[in-house]
Formats: C-alpha cells, sequence, structure tokens
C-alpha cells in the first residue's frame, strides 16, 4: 500500500514569532508601553531619572572634591560634595571624643563583635553554639570592660561621656537588638500565660512601654531623674537611653512575637502535649521554631526601626553617629554652602547599607526557613 | 489610689528637699570626684565644638579648662556634658553640671527665677543683621519693608519684633525651625535680610555660597552679655568660678602670657606677685592653692590668648575684639584687681 501523497511525513518547521512580538522594540512596547497610561508613566519616570540623575552624578563625582587640607576648595563656585570633609572628619565620626591613643579597643571590640556576628549568621559555621554562648555571655562583658575600661591590667577608665559616632550608634543598636528579642519572647510568653499576675505584669509592662513615646521617656530620665535621685547613684548617662531602647525593643516585639504565637494552629500544641512534652519542651522544641519563622518580616521590621531609632538619641546629648555629623559640620574651616548636604549625604549612605543589609540577610533567612512550606 | 499618689508626691518631695542637706560643697564634690562636671553647647563654632581628635575646644570650653587647671592643675579634668537650650537650666539646678558654660545670655529673670548666679561676661554678644550688598542698605534703619529670616522661639526673634516696633519700621518676618534652614533660605534669595547674634552672623557668612556678596549692617539691636553659672547657694565656688574669669583678664592686662608665665614668677611687680601667687594667700581664702592663677595661664592662657584662639584672628571666624577688648583698650572687659 502506497501511502498517502498529502500526509505530513516530518514536522512542519515552527515559523519565527511575528515580528511585533520580537526584539527590543516588542520589550519595550509590552513593558513600557502596553496601554497609554503606562506610556504616560514611563515618560514621566524617564523625565524624572534624567531630571534628577546627571545633577546627582555631577554633585555626588564629577563636581566633589575628593581631598583638601581644609575647606577653601569647597567653597569654590561650582565645587561639588565635599568629601575631603568626610575623610579628614572620618575618625571623629567613628569613634566621637574616645582618646586617640586608646581608640584600638573600640576596633578590637568591632572586630570580635563582628567575628562572632558572622559565625552567628552564617547558618553553615560550625558550633554555632558557641558563638551564641560567647556573643551573648562573654562579650558583653569583655566588651565593657574593653570599651570602658580596666585600670588593674592596664586600660585607662574612658568615661562614657567621650564615647561617640558610628561605634555608640552600633553598640546601641546591638544592645537593642540583642536585648529585646528574648525579652520580648518572655513578654509575649508571659502574656499569653495562664497564671494572671504574670499575665497582668507582663501586658501592664506592654502597654505602658506601647503608650509612651520613646523621645518623653528619654527626656524624663535626662531631666527627671537627675532631680529624683542623688548624683552619685544614677545611672550613666549613655546607660539610661541604652535601657530605654532595650525595653521599648522589647514590648514592641513581645507583640510582634505573640502574633506569631496566635496564627500557630492550635494542633500543634495538642500534639506536642499528647506526647508528653512540658510547656517548656513544647514551646522551645514546636511552638517556637514555627512562630518565629512566620514572623520574621516583622522581627526585622522592628530591629530595623530600633537601629534607626538609635538617632533620638542625639537630643539627650548623646553623640551618636547623627549627632556627630552634626557637631562636625559646623566647625568653621571647613565651613561651606555644601558641607551639611554632603555630611547628611553621608549619614544618609550609612544607615541606608546597613539597614539594607539587615532587609537582605533576613529574606534569605525567610526562603531559607521557609523551604519546607514552599515544595 | 489618692493616698498612693499623695505619699508618692511627699516622698518625692522629701528626698528632693534631702539633697541640698546631704551635699557637700561643690569644690568638695569635685575635688572627690576628680574631675570638673561642664555643661556645654553641643556644637557651637568658636564656642564650644570637638575638633578632628573629638577633644573640645572653644572659648566656653576655655573657662571650663581655666576651672579644672585652678582646682587640679589639669585642663583635662573635665568631663562635658552637651546640654540642649531646654535642658541647661535644669542640669544646673539637678546638680548634674557644676558650671554652666554654655553661651547663655545673662538676664534678670534666669538670675532671679531660676536660682542661677551668673558670675562673669566671657562674651559681649549682641545680634546683628547681613544683607546683601546689590541691596545697596548701610544700615538697619533703611530695611523698611524688607523681609527678614529668623530662627523662631529665640531672644533673636522677640528682639527683631522690638527693634522694628520702636523704630516704627515695617518689616516681615520669614522664621524657620533651626539655624541651618534659616541660613539656607536666607542664601537661596527668599529673605532681603539675616539676622541672629553678631558672633553667628560672622560664623555663618562663611556658609554662604558666595560670602563676599553679603554685608554685615553695623547696628546691633540687643544685648547679649554671655558668661558661666553657677547654682545659687554656694558663694565659695562662685567664688572660684567668677575670679577664673576674672584672673585671666587681669593677665591680659598685665601683660601675663601662656608663654612668659615662668618668667612672670620672677617679676617685681606687686600687681602680678599677688596674681600669680608669690604673694599673699589669695588661692587659699577660696579653698584653692595660692598658685591658682599661675595654673590657669599656664595651662589655658590669659583672655586674650583664648579669644584670639577660638573667636579672632587666630581662627577661622574671625571675629574683631569689640567690646570684648579690654577696658584700656577700648572695650569693656574690665576685671577687679587681685588684692
Amino acid at each position: 500500500m502506497t501511502q498517502a501523497a498529502f500526509v505530513q511525513q516530518t514536522l512542519r518547521e515552527a515559523q519565527p514569532a511575528p515580528r511585533s512580538e520580537v526584539g527590543i522594540l516588542a520589550t519595550l512596547r509590552k513593558n513600557l508601553f502596553s496601554t497609554p497610561l503606562s506610556g504616560v508613566l514611563t515618560l514621566l519616570g524617564a523625565a524624572l531619572v534624567v531630571y534628577i540623575v546627571p545633577g546627582m552624578v555631577r554633585f555626588l563625582f564629577t563636581d566633589a572634591v575628593w581631598s583638601a587640607p581644609d575647606g577653601a576648595k569647597c567653597r569654590v563656585e561650582g565645587a561639588g560634595a565635599c568629601w575631603a570633609f568626610i575623610e579628614r572628619k572620618l575618625p571623629y565620626l567613628t569613634y566621637g571624643s574616645y582618646p586617640v591613643s586608646q581608640r584600638w579597643r573600640v576596633d578590637v571590640a568591632i572586630v570580635i563583635g563582628a567575628v562572632l556576628i558572622l559565625w552567628l549568621l552564617r547558618t553553615t559555621a560550625p558550633r554555632r553554639n558557641l558563638a551564641a554562648g560567647l556573643f551573648f555571655l562573654v562579650y558583653p562583658v569583655l566588651g565593657f570592660f574593653l570599651l570602658h575600661g580596666f585600670p588593674l591590667i592596664g586600660l585607662p577608665v574612658v568615661d562614657t561621656t567621650r564615647w561617640g559616632g558610628i561605634f555608640v550608634t552600633l553598640l546601641m543598636a546591638l544592645v537593642g537588638i540583642v536585648f529585646s528579642l528574648p525579652l520580648g519572647i518572655i513578654l509575649a510568653l508571659g502574656r499569653r500565660s495562664k497564671l494572671p499576675v504574670i499575665r497582668f505584669v507582663c501586658t501592664i509592662f506592654i502597654e505602658f512601654a506601647r503608650g509612651v513615646p520613646f523621645i518623653t521617656v528619654l527626656f524624663m530620665a535626662n531631666t527627671m531623674l537627675p532631680l529624683f535621685v542623688p548624683d552619685a547613684y544614677a545611672p550613666d548617662r549613655l546607660l539610661r537611653p541604652m535601657i530605654g531602647t532595650a525595653i521599648f525593643g522589647a514590648a514592641y516585639m513581645a507583640e510582634v512575637v505573640r502574633g506569631g504565637l496566635q496564627a500557630m494552629p492550635r494542633g500543634q500544641f495538642e500534639g506536642a502535649m499528647a506526647m508528653g512534652l512540658n510547656y517548656t519542651q513544647m514551646m522551645r522544641l514546636i511552638v517556637l521554631p514555627q512562630a518565629l519563622v512566620l514572623v520574621i518580616p516583622a522581627i526585622v521590621n522592628s530591629f530595623i526601626s530600633q537601629f534607626k531609632d538609635t538617632t533620638l538619641v542625639s537630643i539627650v546629648g548623646i553623640f551618636d553617629f547623627l549627632n556627630t555629623i552634626d557637631a562636625a559640620r559646623i566647625d568653621p574651616v571647613w565651613d561651606g554652602p555644601y558641607i551639611s548636604t554632603t555630611a547628611y549625604t553621608f549619614a544618609a549612605l550609612f544607615y541606608f547599607s546597613f539597614c539594607f543589609s539587615m532587609s537582605r540577610y533576613s529574606q534569605w533567612m525567610e526562603r531559607r526557613l521557609a523551604a519546607g512550606r514552599n515544595r | 489610689m489618692k493616698k498612693i499618689i499623695a505619699s508618692a508626691i511627699a516622698l518625692a518631695t522629701v528626698s528632693v528637699a534631702a539633697l541640698p542637706a546631704t551635699a557637700a560643697t561643690t569644690l568638695d564634690t569635685v575635688k572627690s570626684r576628680g574631675v570638673l562636671v561642664c555643661g556645654t553647647n553641643p556644637g557651637l563654632a568658636g564656642f564650644a565644638m570637638p575638633d578632628d581628635k573629638g577633644n573640645y575646644t572653644g572659648l566656653d570650653v576655655d573657662v571650663c579648662r581655666a576651672i579644672a587647671s585652678a582646682i587640679f592643675n589639669d585642663p583635662t579634668k573635665v568631663k562635658f556634658i552637651p546640654l540642649n537650650a531646654k535642658d541647661r537650666f535644669t542640669a544646673l539646678q539637678s546638680g548634674e553640671v557644676d558650671v554652666l558654660a554654655r553661651n547663655t545670655t545673662w538676664t534678670q529673670s534666669r538670675q532671679s527665677e531660676l536660682g542661677l548666679m551668673f558670675t562673669n561676661v566671657n562674651y559681649y554678644d549682641g545680634q546683628g543683621f547681613m544683607v546683601r550688598k546689590k541691596l545697596g542698605v548701610a544700615s538697619a534703619l533703611k530695611l523698611d519693608g524688607a523681609s527678614i529670616c529668623v530662627q523662631q522661639g529665640t531672644t533673636t526673634e522677640l528682639n527683631l519684633t522690638d527693634f522694628f516696633r520702636k523704630n516704627n519700621i515695617k518689616y516681615s518676618p520669614v522664621t524657620f525651625q533651626d539655624a541651618d534652614q534659616t541660613v539656607k533660605a536666607y542664601d537661596s534669595g527668599r529673605c532681603d535680610a539675616f539676622t541672629t547674634d553678631a558672633s553667628g552672623l560672622a560664623a555663618e557668612r562663611v556658609k554662604l555660597v558666595n560670602p563676599s556678596e553679603h554685608i554685615i549692617l553695623p547696628e546691633i539691636i540687643s544685648k547679649e552679655p554671655l558668661g558661666p553659672a553657677v547654682r545659687k547657694g554656694d558663694d565659695q565656688w562662685f567664688d572660684i568660678v567668677q575670679w577664673t574669669g576674672f584672673a585671666m583678664l587681669d593677665a591680659e592686662e598685665a601683660g601675663v602670657t601662656q608663654a612668659n608665665v615662668d618668667a612672670m614668677l620672677k617679676s617685681d611687680d606687686p600687681g602680678i606677685k599677688r596674681l600669680l601667687g608669690t604673694e599673699g594667700k589669695f588661692g587659699q581664702t577660696m579653698g584653692l592653692t595660692n598658685d591658682w592663677a599661675y595654673r590657669i595661664i599656664k595651662n589655658v592662657g590669659n583672655y586674650g590668648e583664648s579669644f584670639e584662639r577660638n573667636v579672632g584672628e587666630g581662627s577661622p571666624l574671625k571675629l574683631a575684639r569689640g567690646l570684648n577688648q579690654l577696658w584700656t583698650k577700648g572695650g569693656i572687659q574690665y576685671a577687679p584687681p587681685v588684692r
């Protein structure tokens, strides 16, 4: 039997896509000009970019003054950002008034802290329990003696009024963040406790801390406390806002964690109890690991806001990074029309880079921990 | 509940009232603490400002360093507490700082109502105006109808109103929250003139895009005597702070400087002998050593040196001595003698 001539023996070759669907033009049309509205928005966006970016590049890079002995070069007409000023002031912006000969102590403390944090954050790193122990128990004590001083072993005492700069900002943020999470978890569990006294105390604590603006507490601590407490017993000026940030952070964190606990299905609790786990085991092994993962975005959100809240302490006279920027930019040697702009641009870059890395880390963490649910 | 509140208030009152009874004299407290606690401005060019190394410098800072020198013979034994305009008086009243040297204007109400004593004037300031040269105005009285940039909520704003009302001139104030915004607004042409203390005008002029296009008008429309303040009720401490300032002035008048003070110890001039403590027991009467003034001059210098270094020709501010010149040279800085 002969084969029917009209039957196609081979597959027909695919035709190229219509010209309206390929190439740069098509991509542009599909993504940028698909509707008249989107076209208008694209043009507006492009106009905005053209309007802003060249000026910004000129100010920040091409016209910028990169090195100069004093402000004269930055005062010349047409000069842009004065990075030379930042370069000269960087030691002050980093350490504040910490004595120059003792600044290595800050460096050492920062390096140890950074190593421990990286060790903790890298999920693949070995012996992270040891890192946690060192970081939460040994490091605070070591850091205190290193930074504040220990005359017996030749480290002269450096009064906290001389601390300042990026170092104080990192310290405030670290203390706030490190204390707020565990304290927040305890408060959240306490608020859901079946024991009325504990529940009551935790609720009062959380509601009080959330119901008062942080700034008023700082003012209270700095103007009222010295009136009530004799000079000798008044807590250190740096310690006051530190305690404040830790307590406030904890109250907000408690509510975040409580949200996570409430999202847990009842079956998880019942299952754990049915397996004979006691309260601590149930929380530690079953409930909290799941609840915390649920609220990672909210936790990191409050970390980021805590990091930025550290700038509030500048109003009570603590020289955090932002305050040192403010103090540095009034130096008459460097006075010029764009010194403040340069200084604040630098501050913005600093805060952005820290907050952005926190947010990226949390997103990565979230994806990793949620892997089980995404299958 | 009422009872609880009442007893809390009672407790607070008792504890506040109990404080002065337990407190020793300020000098004893400072000596036993081993460091002078000084309230300063967090940052005001020429008066109190951290340098590149983070050490405080300035005219007000020198007041504190001089007091520390008189007590400890060490100008570094000072702990600086940066204070806001709002916090400064509370900090002094509560005893958190021993002395307030924070470009604070000496006024009647501050002395009578706030329980403070101003010891002396370390800078005579006054409010002035800056205008653009091309405006063609040479006197503040010609500012009829001008818009004036001023920082809100300050005595500056009040003085401005007073001045224009008194001279019956119309003007429109443009107010801003902080000093920086005010200058920026003036620079961008938002107003015709800009007003603040004369020392501030000189400092702010450098920040303008084209400083040479602006002039400072000759009129000074207010009195702003700036000086250190202490708490009322400790006369010995008042004496120490006051005479620290006077000693620096007396030294300048007598020609004693940081450089020649050691040579001056051998001077035959009875005035210099008494000042530097080679004759008499003037320091002891204040609870200090007799070489108290020598220590001040040796460590900090006389008033003129401090002025030149911080705000005068030796600094970027380049302020003229003006009223702050010694009385013998046409100014009004006049100190009683050590005798």
